[in-house]
């Protein structure tokens, strides 16, 4: 059961990265560009939203589904591995014009040349793990 | 979809897996594949539970069944109207098929498999993406929307390095590759 709903989840995410056009490598080039409000209007209204419903959930102790509380694990304090990171991820992001979600979804939608995409991200984060001591953090 | 669409059914996926007790996470789902093809052996970083994380595989499951219903049975036109200024500077930089695809053939078309150079920069994007991501321990699901809504500094400061980092390339890194 809990297995459809994920399923159910992920699906309803399919259909939003490839209806809204988030996994349309046009649209992270158009967005790095400045050249339209699509892409910011799709992460603003998700965070808008994001940051209410989570006030919320805290407000009023609102519990999953099985009545388990709600606990987002925050990440760790810091500032170099994010900001590091994040610069490679985001030479990756536009260059290939897809992030991990969409890339799968890209996949379903039939373009086979991002298995390519997929196969080197996975081997991307092989190499982070072999080489996560040696980097600053 | 129109973004006050997309936007908001974005955030109800964010809740929806908060709701069933789960965070919201995509790049974790590259990890575990890592240790299901064995990397435990090489590095410590994958020997993990990944059974816990079987979850969210099945949530790429469905992101790629997804895919198929949004593209084959929810859609007869696969343009992406990006900006007519957008699309000038891509054909200027040879990408034909802007404005009139939903990715450009001239990197993902099936022809590509062909092409050794497309096949390194879409290798390269992809290597990037997988370092970067597990370095900064997120991507877009897990800072840019999962991490800022909770209001958390680190995804901030990720979020920061994603525009740093995909503006280098579209204004430098291009000029160089097309």
């Amino acid at each position: 059961m809990r297995t459809l709903i994920y399923l159910g989840i992920g699906i309803l995410f399919g259909i939003t990265m490839y209806k809204s056009e988030a996994a349309s490598w046009f649209r992270i080039y158009e967005m790095f560009s400045f050249d339209s409000f699509h892409m910011y209007g799709i992460i603003g209204a998700a965070l808008v939203i994001g940051v209410i419903g989570i006030q919320l959930i805290k407000r009023f102790n609102i519990t999953t589904f099985y009545g388990e509380n709600i606990h987002i694990p925050p990440k760790e304090k810091g500032w170099k591995r994010y900001l590091l990171g994040g610069i490679i991820f985001g030479l990756g992001w536009a260059l290939a014009g897809a992030c991990p979600g969409p890339m799968f979804t890209l996949v379903g939608a039939g373009f086979l040349p991002i298995l390519i995409v997929i196969a080197s991200a996975v081997l991307g984060t092989f190499l982070y793990g072999l080489l996560k001591d040696k980097l600053p953090h | 979809m129109p973004w006050y669409i997309g936007g908001p059914m974005i955030a109800l996926i964010l809740f929806l897996l908060l709701m069933a007790g789960k965070t919201f996470g995509m790049s974790s789902n590259l990890r575990t594949l890592c240790t299901l093809c064995g990397a435990g052996n090489a590095s410590g970083f994958f020997r993990f539970d990944w059974k816990a994380q079987r979850w969210n595989l099945v949530v790429v499951i469905g992101a790629i069944i997804g895919g198929y219903i949004g593209s084959h049975l929810l859609s007869n036109n696969e343009v992406v109207a990006i900006h007519t200024d957008t699309i000038t500077k891509l054909q200027h930089m040879g990408f034909e098929s802007a404005g009139s695809s939903y990715l450009p053939r001239e990197l993902f078309g099936n022809t590509v498999f062909i092409d050794f150079t497309t096949i390194l920069l879409l290798g390269l994007g992809g290597l990037l993406v997988g370092f970067g991501a597990r370095y900064a321990g997120g991507c877009t699901s897990g800072h840019a929307i999962s991490g800022l809504s909770n209001l958390q500094r680190p995804s901030l400061i990720a979020v920061i390095g994603f525009f740093i980092g995909g503006l280098l390339m579209i204004h430098l890194i291009f000029l160089l590759l097309f």
